[in-house]
């Protein structure tokens, strides 16, 4: 099988891997650099659980092979705390309970950030679409959407 | 139980998840995510794509030849049965397979594109038979049978299968005299209703590691809601000692009852055994997870009820085929729940039940989310609400009038206890500003309201277990030994809460042990059934009050005091006599010098608990009556105002309130957080969930043909509420909530279409197809 070296920034940190042609985003980030914290719910690209930010887009990385990410920059949950400190998204689902299960969590944060770097005050109906990609079997989704507009109004940090 | 004034401050305080900051940064581990190394090997599974058929042959041959592929197995290898109430499963198919997805082959590669590539080379040959597909079809005379040995299989002596048909089991009741009831009727409903098959939809689905020593053990990492049951049953089936497998569940991502007992878990055991020394993993695909596991089994329910002029019930027939599909070892207790709660929460003198659960070559029925109560409230709540208006009482005031109290003789015998199901309808009643019509945004738009009760007792075993360990350290905090699993109810925060509270220490000092691991954690049944707060509450009582007794002992005799006298109040033992004081850090572990240091009292502290139902009583066989069919029965509400669009069968709702009587609420915010999950969860299941079936085959097994709610399909407004009537033993009063609040949506949701379209439909899920075409022909 065909590998290919490809040269990238995850989380800030620069990595080159020897990747084969037919290895997901998703997969390289858990399997090759254990970053388990992007989850695999479907790799179908339906679920959003595998969300991270792909050259600050947020992308199901289920659906992007790694050897497209050559160059890129990609940041996931574990790439939402600085030196230990929770992002202050993070903050609001704590304070909300906006988790469960919180398999979905690290997959609807990314997107709740993507969300307020393009818009830092969406009201209730743009962060709810935002979202819609985003599946959540536990919570009923209020306190998610909730702890966005929280998070919004403590912050408008921008990274 | 303790009044309320008295309860330690802890207790009814909306204290931050244990596990929150964790899940919150993404670095909780789940199943999926334990790292075990090159030497781990993947499986997978080679799957019957027949309904019914008969397997003639296996040739593993060229599997076992494919580089890299280290270990093929197939059900001959383990002959076993397994299963919780009813032994009828193999773990690998052997001779004959009974639903489309069964397991036929396993296979472990070193990588999962090997074991994939392995399963085509495996070639099975089969001779089909006849299959059915609906509950009805199945109980016909002369219809094939799927088990033909059901007779020889072993069962639990509450469960009564029917050798020779397609019944694994019937539960009855029969109390007072419907034939004769019917008679001083005023007005009597007959109706039936069909509940469609769903599926779970935990976002993990199902994963499993096991890796067999070459000293014989076995160790499974699952991402399970039963690690103990997963380890009994496995142990018996395989012929093993239970202390030669050890069961470590971390974090689980969504639960819902799916991963309850033992699906595919097995599986990765019996590969392992062929490649010892090697953890196996197996992780579902989300196309597995939809059809090849547990589902929520289809109902078809006709329902006859009566009452008097008054509005009062006097009788009701209820008729239940359950689609238990290709097994029922977890299916016929579900059957047996819907037969004794069978009258919902409403007192009705004469009762007449028939509960069938029945096989089909569908997929197999599990435990989904209080099991058997969606399916069976679906029904009866829409039928109440036909009956209410044949008789001309409005419908709150006509549940009011029949619903069940304390004190009820209900229909299997058992003396109800106090509920709080009253005050759960009028509070949902008056949030959405019930018998006021609202007007609709829009003049093609239609606006209604509707209402539907719930009642349901913990399902289970009549003698579940729960157990609690406490290890206070040396400074003074505590560890907490649970065998029940957080599976995103918050159950480590209200058991360490609990064990706080009832000791005397602030939050911050007692942390949940985890994961739950077989080989240390003390034993739990399983975290089903909404039992985990009550059951392993109490455990965690009983296991604080003996770290207390313990501790006054040591301070008693180094102080020369009563310990009937000391308390704990956060973290520092007080004497209410002499007001002398020590904190805990400060003898914990190493105890107390004795004067002029002339020895030492004390030690470590090690405090253990257990609970156990001991009142529980079996049912009689031809009757379903005796002095205590189930521990308790958790009650609740809610309510829905809805608006559809009449040009599009669109249906939104604007407002959902909800109210259930917990006894107590230990965490207030956490019993809200179920209320509305659970809730949402129900809704999505009345608007848009369905298992479409062809011939046994799942036509929609992904999220874009099985759609769920997502957050654009939130309610306008959730108003949720608590009751809190205590509960006589359960922990500060508490009882169970975590599967309750999807239990009355489906009926809810439907009688608020019925009230604005004046149309009813036979059953979920209502999608804006379905509501559009039944308001077109409603005109016709």
């Amino acid at each position: 099988m065909a590998k290919h070296i490809i040269n990238l920034t995850v989380n800030e940190r620069k990595e080159q891997l020897e990747v084969p042609a037919h290895l997901t985003l998703l997969r390289m980030l858990r399997e090759n650099l254990a970053l388990t914290g992007t989850k695999n719910g479907c790799e179908a690209g339906e679920c959003g659980a595998c969300t991270v930010l792909l050259n600050g887009e947020p992308v199901n990385s289920c659906m992007v092979l790694a050897v497209e990410c050559d160059g890129a920059e990609v940041m996931t949950v574990e790439g939402l705390t600085e030196n230990g400190a929770l992002d202050a998204l993070q903050k609001a689902f704590i304070e909300e309970n906006a988790i469960q299960c919180g398999f979905c969590t690290p997959g609807m944060l990314i997107s709740a950030f993507a969300l307020l770097q393009r818009n830092p005050k969406p009201d209730e109906i743009v962060i709810k679409e935002a979202l819609v990609g985003n599946l959540c079997r536990c919570t009923g989704y209020e306190r998610i959407v909730k702890a966005v507009k929280d998070a919004a109004v403590s912050s408008g940090r921008t990274r | 139980m303790k009044d309320s004034t008295t309860f330690p401050k802890l207790v009814g305080s909306d204290v931050l998840r244990v596990d929150v900051r964790e899940k919150a940064s993404g670095a909780a581990v789940f199943t999926d995510d334990i790292q075990f190394g090159n030497n781990l090997l993947h499986a997978r599974i080679k799957r019957s794509p027949h309904p019914h058929a008969l397997i003639k042959s296996i040739d593993t041959r060229k599997a076992e030849a494919l580089p890299g592929v280290k270990a093929v197995v197939t059900g001959d290898d383990f002959p076993g049965k397994i299963g919780l109430y009813l032994k009828d499963r193999n773990i690998i198919a052997r001779d004959r397979v009974r639903f489309i997805g069964e397991p036929v082959a396993g296979v472990a590669a070193v990588t999962e594109e090997i074991a994939e590539k392995a399963l085509d080379l495996i070639q099975v040959e089969y001779e089909p038979l006849q299959a059915i597909f609906h509950p009805l079809d199945a109980i016909k005379p002369g219809a094939p049978l799927i088990h033909p040995d059901l007779g020889d299989y072993e069962v639990a002596n509450f469960i009564f299968p029917k050798p020779g048909t397609n019944i694994s089991n019937h539960f009855k009741v029969r109390k007072g005299d419907t034939e004769g009831a019917w008679k001083s009727c005023a007005a009597v409903v007959e109706r039936e209703y069909y509940i469609p098959h769903i599926q779970h939809v935990p976002i993990e689905t199902h994963v499993a590691v096991a890796e067999v020593s070459h000293s014989g053990k076995i160790t499974l990492w699952s991402s399970s809601q039963s690690p103990f049951a997963q380890r009994d049953l496995i142990a018996k089936t395989l012929g093993v000692q239970t202390c030669d497998i050890r069961v470590i569940a971390h974090f689980v991502g969504g639960g819902f009852g799916c991963k309850a007992g033992v699906t595919m878990e097995a599986l990765p055991i019996v590969i392992g055994m062929k490649v010892k020394g090697q953890p196996v993993k197996l992780r579902l695909t989300r196309e597995e997870e939809f059809y090849t596991n547990f589902v929520r089994q289809a109902l078809v329910i006709r329902l006859k009820m009566g009452c008097d002029k008054d509005g009062n019930m006097l009788a009701m027939e209820n008729t239940m085929h359950w689609d238990g599909g290709a097994s029922t070892e977890y299916g016929v207790n579900i059957t047996r729940a819907g037969g004794y709660s069978c009258t919902g929460p409403y007192d009705i003198p004469n009762v007449k039940a028939d509960s069938y659960c029945v096989y089909t070559n569908n997929t197999i029925g599990g435990p989904y989310r209080g099991f058997g109560m969606s399916e069976l409230h679906t029904g009866i709540e829409q039928c109440v609400d036909e009956l209410a208006d044949e008789i001309g009482i409005d419908k709150v005031e006509f549940r009011l009038k029949n619903v069940v109290q304390g004190g009820d003789i209900l229909a299997t015998g058992m003396l109800m206890h106090p509920t709080g199901i009253k005050e759960c309808i009028q509070k949902v009643a008056k949030a959405i500003d019930w018998g006021k019509q609202s007007q609709p945004s829009a003049p093609h738009k239609l606006r209604g309201k509707g209402i539907a009760l719930m009642w349901k007792a913990p399902a289970m075993p009549p003698n579940p277990g729960s157990s609690a360990t406490l290890k206070l350290n040396e400074d003074g905090t505590l560890l907490l030994g649970v065998g029940g699993q957080e599976i995103g109810q918050g159950a480590f925060t209200v058991a360490a809460q609990l064990a706080a509270a009832t000791i005397g220490l602030p939050m911050d000092r007692v942390r949940v042990a985890w994961p739950v691991d077989t080989d240390y954690s003390p034993y739990e049944w399983q975290t089903v059934a909404s039992r985990i707060t009550w059951s392993m509450g109490n455990a965690v009582m009983a296991a604080a009050n003996d770290v207390r007794k313990q501790i006054f002992e040591i301070v008693a005799e180094a102080w020369n005091e009563n310990p009937e006298d000391l308390d704990i109040l956060d973290g520092v033992v007080i004497s209410k006599r002499t007001e002398k004081e020590i904190p805990l850090k400060d003898f914990a572990v190493y105890g107390i010098p004795k004067e002029n240091y002339d020895g030492w009292i004390g030690g470590p502290i090690y405090g253990r608990g257990k609970f156990m139902p001991t009142y529980v009583t079996g049912l009689d066989k031809e009757t379903g009556q005796g002095k205590r069919a189930v521990v308790h029965y958790t009650t609740g509400a809610q309510a829905f105002e809805v608006e559809i669009d009449s040009q599009t069968g669109k249906l939104e709702v604007i407002r959902a309130a909800t109210a259930f009587d917990v006894g107590k609420a230990i965490n207030p915010d956490l019993v809200k957080a179920q209320m509305e999950g659970g809730l949402v969860q129900g809704l999505s299941s009345a608007l848009f969930e369905q298992m479409i079936f062809k011939d046994g085959e799942m036509q929609n097994p992904n999220f874009v043909d099985y759609r769920i709610a997502t957050s654009v399909d939130l309610p306008k407004e959730i108003l949720t509420f608590i009751v809190e009537v205590p509960q006589d033993d359960g922990p500060y009063g508490a009882r169970g909530v975590g599967e309750h609040p999807m239990v009355p949506t489906i009926a809810g949701i439907a009688n608020a279409i019925h009230d604005a379209a004046s149309i009813r439909m036979q059953g979920p899920p209502f999608t804006a197809e379905k509501i559009y075409l039944a308001i077109q022909d409603q005109k016709k």
